[in-house]
């Protein structure tokens, strides 16, 4: 850990809220990835990306690849195995026929992702055919019955950790709606029911199963021919589910997103309405930056971890403090001392309580009233009985009269006024795209407002405004790079891209770093289009006019008047010294940085850098 | 920064129509002085308060008139006394004529500065300006100040008004308000002026900027439109969080009478390696970052990162327009920046001017692309939303919000509200006080906003430079209550509250809330509760996690008294894997006791929970094996005895037999055919 000299004082809790995507060992999630790999899934084909028809089973392995990767950059606690049935070869601790556990070395069956295991799971494709084989389990005239081996594996796989500290899943991919359908009465009727209470069982001991199913373009994927029982829908739970069953890998990467992570709950707050009616909301981290992992230093002969010690010393005596220190701010003349639990008295206002001061219309919420990012809070039932209710009126009546709360949340670190924008539930094409609830918004206070619009209107002369033909060709260039549905988060992060493709790279120790691509680059393809081009010119020629040379315009001769009395002087004092002389004595190492910068300014060049570079910089420009 | 000492003379009114303010103007003066003392200890300060009997200044003695106004401090350097000044502000007994005050306070900078520091002298009145100023010997009042406010921008000053009004000035006559309010316009067309309007305590407490930043910026260059079309803008910050300060740590190791100890503590850090018994400081060139990777942690130098690291190439492009409804509100990251067009360039301004015009009308915003700084090893995208100027002297401009990465984003899926049972939705009543409640308790009446971002003071920074001065006085100062003004800002007002009285009242009536019965009782009793009730699904989930649980102390005998406690326990002893086969094999034995001791069933129910951890601690081992033969065993004895409420229980309770090795039909039918036998 790399210790930050500012953050000793920190609260605990603060850095909760802030690093909660962070892992902590304490709470980690234990998945079984259990993927179909009978003929069926081979033979299958749905749209992918470039119109090219792509197999399930690549979907559902692209799928698991892709979810990978992200857990290992965000959650790299968690632990993965991955499972195959209706498989040819069997590879398992139960030995159990049509069931292969996916592993590589140096790496348990259930185990944290590693690099190598992502490596290989990327190219499982080529070598799944003569590795592994596909096979259907289930077969008229057998005993076997492989969906069952494979819960009996998956759960195997999951018997280690307390359901207390970790959450368990096994995340079914399949495409086969009726797995038993070839069978005939009592025997398919024998093996769905072991089968049901194998998933039963698993069910019981605090293992959730999750089905993503694939649909093949003839028909629907049925979940109520025999999955509804398995994971337990009913009623309306099932109506639900029918329409996110996907038929494109995009859908089913979207699917497995939502899924990949159970919701954790950051705080519990107490919502103050009014003296003596208070209710329970959860607040919820939807949206936090996620950075590179923290930084561990490393011996760089032994390649082993060092351990960071930090100690207090006194710089009067020299001598280690032991307690932990007062707090001092130097103020009239002297150090005023605070106890760290004054500091803490000093920032507790109603603690733990978000105290709800009134209502605004939406309008007067301004695009600039934000600090950090926003926090969900969604209500429960469990200790105050009845805030769902005060809390599911209260956020109609916010979406009917839009107006947002205004209310001060008591956070011990860090106590903020915020605004509680209610939003409405979001769904597309069956899958939930905004969950109901409030955003919690951090409002900024007066100190932490800028008016830096307001300082320049240094003439007496009205600023400039568009007038109607510049706005008009400014929306004829808008309409003609107008994205029509974007998405506020589809951009994946570049910068982190490259980090772990880099660090990937290295932990695999092969020579050259795959190239990443940056998303988020502009289209540079449609903007040179023909009709882009035209808007362009045109609101230019509306609003530069003809001779408008955005180089020259201004900059340059609009240069402040100190820098240009700096450059002046300089320019007087490079003549002063014989430079070439010097630099063929060698002796421009005897003038001072500030006597070289003058060469450099007054030969426009750069004046950063040490004096070595300073030197050598003058020497190129003189071609010496 | 002593280049940027500022120069700052407060004109303050302390008329009697002001008296009710003063405490609150006592407060926020004394704060800007507190927190100059610390963050810009060189600025200098003078104050002037008017609406005194006496007058004392420099022009009333020299040139005459200038009545009712006192200099109460020259201008000076920052210092302690000065706050001490201004907590005890006179109460005056006069109506004031601010605008006496204004040609004061320019005199007193004129005639200390001459025409140096432009741009850093600056005036700060505040007023209620409810009383008429004199008529002036020449011209009209207009013309007066017009002349005063020339004479303010050649020498470059700035003047700030804080003008306080509405519930705080009430029966004020309305011409006389207009009439100043339009005289204090003029100073905004021909100078740096900022007028502010504040009508609550509390609003007046955040009027003025205690602290003064000097404005500094993010990016200097083109806003790339397209390859064909750029702006030059310059980008600052909006919003920018000021956090409570950091306070160094002290150290009491110095002796007392050392007078010039620093008493400053240094942290050091020191890396060590923990390979063996030794412990050797490893020097810093010796030491590498290592980067986690899933379990590996993977050492990179410094020098290798920089050749593979992402490099942004530094500019800031439009990726394109889109919907605003298509970008929400809760997504803004961080704070916020602020795109004007480069200052002075009059078509930039135009440009600038036309896009954000015509995305408002579109109501459209950009979506952006930016990289602030050469070198900088990211990017950012985020969102573009225009500013349309009010005030025709401020160019148009745009807000810029940070946005997220898909890297950012958790999409929990929360259950819909339409799916909560019917005990949970409001019915009509709730709903109607739930509406009234949102509309009454209105916190923006008729434009009168209240808790204006803008004009609201961060109470735990009031809070602890108050304390910080107060201890200056007193060291072992007790942290003193809230503030009284600072209460609206974290409770809701008293007397929007009582004018709503019955609207609360209506949501008491309409809500009930109680705490759930079930958390009251301890852990323990709420387990029980759950074991020997009917719900076996629930019951199941428990009995795992007890399983899971390191047991205090180890038990090696399974007890009559609490059986399926000690199972679990014994289960889960992983030290010695006899542990659970002795388990099992106790366990057994014991339901079986229990079976055969039981008179008239009473001891069937105890047994059936027996079962229930067995068939549990079964699976969990994948040793069906033990738990089949009992339940075979029970079914046996249950038919040799005739018993029929044991397997019933056990029936109900979905004990069947484990699954694995007999087919499901012969684990379903395993009770429900012995039921029939006895019949025969």
């Amino acid at each position: 850990m790399d210790l930050d000299p500012e953050d000793v004082f920190k609260d605990e809790e603060d850095d909760l809220d802030n690093e909660f995507f962070q892992q902590s060992e304490s709470s980690k999630e234990y998945v079984v990835y259990l993927v179909d790999a009978s003929p069926k899934m081979f033979n299958t084909t749905c749209a992918g990306n470039d119109q090219k028809d792509e197999t399930h089973f690549h979907t559902a392995v692209s799928c698991v690849a892709g979810s990978l990767k992200t857990q290992i950059i965000s959650r790299s606690y968690d632990e993965v195995a991955i499972c195959f049935f209706n498989t040819r070869e069997k590879k398992n601790l139960q030995d159990l026929n049509g069931v292969f556990v996916f592993n590589v070395a140096e790496r348990e069956h259930l185990d944290r992702p590693t690099a190598r295991l992502i490596k290989e799971f990327d190219c499982i494709e080529e070598s799944f055919m003569r590795e592994i084989g596909s096979q259907y389990g289930i077969v008229p005239g057998s005993r076997e019955n492989s969906l069952y081996s494979a819960l009996w594996v998956a759960q195997a796989l999951l018997r280690k950790g307390s359901i207390k500290t970790a959450d368990k899943r096994i995340l079914l991919f399949t495409n086969e709606d009726d797995p038993f359908g070839s069978l005939q009465d009592a025997a398919k009727k024998d093996m769905t029911r072991t089968t049901l209470q194998r998933a039963k069982d698993a069910q019981d001991l605090g293992i959730s199963i999750e089905l993503l199913p694939l649909s093949r373009p003839d028909s629907e994927f049925n979940v109520s021919t025999f999955y509804a029982d398995l994971i337990g829908l009913d009623g309306e739970d099932l109506a639900q589910f029918m329409p996110s069953a996907s038929q494109k890998l995009e859908d089913m990467k979207d699917q497995l997103r939502k899924r990949m992570f159970t919701k954790r709950v950051v705080r519990r707050i107490e919502f103050q309405i009014a003296n003596g009616l208070s209710i329970e909301l959860n607040t919820y981290a939807l949206i936090r930056p996620t950075v590179p992992g923290a930084i561990t230093w490393l011996d760089s002969v032994t390649n082993h971890p060092l351990k960071t010690e930090r100690s207090l010393i006194c710089e009067d005596t020299g001598a280690l403090i032991q307690e932990p220190p007062k707090l001092f701010q130097p103020y009239r003349n002297e150090n005023v001392k605070f106890l760290p639990v004054e500091i803490a008295e000093i920032k507790r206002i109603s603690p733990g309580k978000l105290r709800l001061l009134g209502f605004k219309p939406l309008s007067c919420l301004k695009d600039y009233y934000n600090l950090r990012p926003s926090t969900f809070v969604y209500p429960s039932d469990q200790e105050v009985v009845g805030s769902t209710c005060i809390f599911i009126a209260l956020h109609r009546s916010m979406l009917k009269h839009n107006r947002f709360a205004v209310a001060y949340y008591g956070a011990s670190y860090h106590p903020q006024l915020v605004a509680l924008v209610a939003q409405d539930e979001i769904t597309s094409a069956g899958a939930q795209m905004e969950p109901p609830g409030m955003h919690m918004i951090y409002l900024p206070y007066a100190d932490d407002i800028r008016d830096d619009e307001e300082i320049f209107p240094d003439t007496e002369e009205d600023a400039p405004r568009a007038d109607e033909d510049q706005i008009q060709k400014a929306a004829a260039l808008i309409k003609r790079i107008y994205v029509k549905d974007f998405s506020a988060f589809q951009f994946a992060n570049p910068a982190l891209q490259r980090h772990y493709a880099v660090l990937q790279a290295l932990a695999l120790a092969e020579d050259d770093i795959p190239e990443t691509i940056d998303e988020t680059a502009p289209d540079e393809e449609g903007l040179t289009r023909p009709a882009v081009v035209r808007a362009a010119e045109a609101f230019k020629h509306s609003v530069y006019g003809d001779s408008y040379d955005e180089e020259s315009d201004m900059g340059k001769e609009k240069m402040s008047e100190a820098s240009r009395k700096r450059k002046a002087i300089a320019e007087n004092a490079a003549k002063d010294y014989d430079w070439g002389n010097l630099a063929d004595k060698g002796q421009l190492k005897n003038l001072t940085v500030g006597d070289l910068k003058v060469y450099l300014n007054a030969h426009n060049l750069t004046v950063s850098g040490k004096k070595e570079a300073l030197i050598s910089r003058i020497l190129t420009h003189m071609g010496k | 920064m002593a280049r940027n000492k500022e120069k700052l003379v407060l004109l303050l009114d302390v008329g009697p129509s002001m008296h009710g303010v003063l405490s609150e103007v006592e407060k926020l003066c004394s704060m800007l002085v507190e927190k100059k003392l610390i963050f810009s200890k060189y600025d200098e300060l003078g104050v002037v308060v008017f609406g005194t009997e006496e007058s004392k200044n420099d022009l009333t003695t020299e040139v005459g008139g200038y009545q009712n106004i006192t200099v109460l401090q020259d201008i000076k350097v920052v210092d302690g006394d000065l706050v001490d000044t201004l907590q005890k502000l006179p109460r005056g007994r006069v109506d004031g004529d601010f605008l006496d005050a204004i040609v004061v306070g320019m005199d007193m900078l004129i005639k200390k500065y001459k025409d140096l520091h432009k741009g850093k002298k600056r005036l700060c009145l505040i007023t209620n300006a409810i009383h008429p100023i004199k008529d002036s010997f020449e011209g009209s009042k207009e013309d007066q100040v017009m002349t005063i406010a020339e004479q303010m921008a050649a020498q470059g000053m700035k003047i700030e008004s804080i003008v306080v009004r509405g519930r705080l000035s009430r029966d004020a006559n309305k011409g006389v308000m207009d009439e100043n309010d339009h005289l204090l316009s003029i100073f905004s067309k021909k100078t740096h002026t900022r007028i502010v309007y504040v009508d609550t305590p509390t609003s007046l407490l955040g009027a003025l900027k205690t602290r003064r930043v000097t404005p500094v910026t993010v990016f200097r260059g083109h806003l790339e439109l397209s390859p064909h079309m750029k702006i030059k803008v310059w980008v600052y910050k909006k919003t920018q969080e000021e956090k409570f300060p950091t306070l160094k740590k002290y150290s009491e190791k110095a002796p007392a009478s050392n007078k010039l100890a620093t008493h400053q503590v240094k942290v050091s850090y020191e890396y060590k390696s923990v390979d063996g018994s030794s412990t050797s400081v490893i020097p810093p060139e010796q030491r590498i970052k290592g980067y986690r990777y899933g379990p590996q942690v993977v050492p990179i130098s410094t020098a290798e990162w920089d050749a593979v690291k992402f490099k942004p190439e530094k500019g800031i492009k439009v990726l394109g327009f889109t919907d605003a409804s298509k970008i929400k509100r809760h997504c803004y990251m961080k704070d916020v920046y602020l795109f004007i067009a480069e200052p002075g360039n009059t078509r930039a301004t135009l440009a600038v001017s036309a896009i954000a015009r015509a995305m408002k009308e579109m109501n459209a915003v950009a979506i952006l692309r930016c990289v602030w700084r050469q070198g900088q090893q990211n990017v950012v995208v985020g969102v573009l939303t225009p500013n349309i100027s009010q005030n025709y002297k401020i160019p148009d401009s745009f807000y810029f919000n940070v946005l997220p990465f898909a890297e950012d984003v958790r999409e929990y899926q929360f259950p819909s509200f339409n799916s909560f049972p019917a005990s949970w939705q409001p019915n009509d009543q709730q709903q109607k006080a739930a509406d009234e409640l949102v509309q009454m308790l209105d916190l923006a009446p008729s434009g009168k906003e209240a808790l204006l971002p803008e004009f609201t003071p961060n109470p735990v920074l009031e809070r602890f430079y108050r304390h910080l001065e107060l201890k200056a006085k007193q060291p072992d100062a007790a942290v003193p209550p809230l503030d009284e003004t600072l209460k609206n800002i974290v409770e809701p007002d008293p007397e929007l509250v009582a004018e709503n009285k019955s609207v609360f009242d209506a949501l008491h009536r309409h809500f009930e809330l109680r705490q759930n019965p079930k958390l009251k009782k301890s852990s323990r009793q709420w387990y029980q509760e759950k074991q020997s009730g009917s719900n076996a699904h629930v019951s199941s989930g428990q009995a795992v996690n007890s399983i899971e649980n390191q047991p205090p102390v180890k038990i090696e005998k399974i007890g009559d008294l609490t059986p399926v406690q000690d199972f679990e326990a014994m289960m889960s002893q992983r030290d010695n894997p006899e542990w659970v086969e002795k388990a099992i094999k106790e366990l057994r034995e014991k339901i079986l006791a229990l079976l055969i001791h039981s008179d008239e069933g009473d001891k069937y129910q105890k047994a059936v929970e027996c079962v229930a951890a067995l068939r549990k601690g079964c699976i969990l081992e994948q040793e069906p094996g033990p738990y089949n033969d009992l339940m075979h065993h029970i079914r046996q004895y249950c038919e040799e005895k005739g018993i029929k409420s044991l397997p019933q229980l056990l029936a109900s309770r979905d004990l069947t037999l484990i699954s694995n090795d007999v087919t499901a039909e012969e684990a379903r039918s395993f009770f429900v055919k012995m039921e029939p036998k006895p019949d025969v």
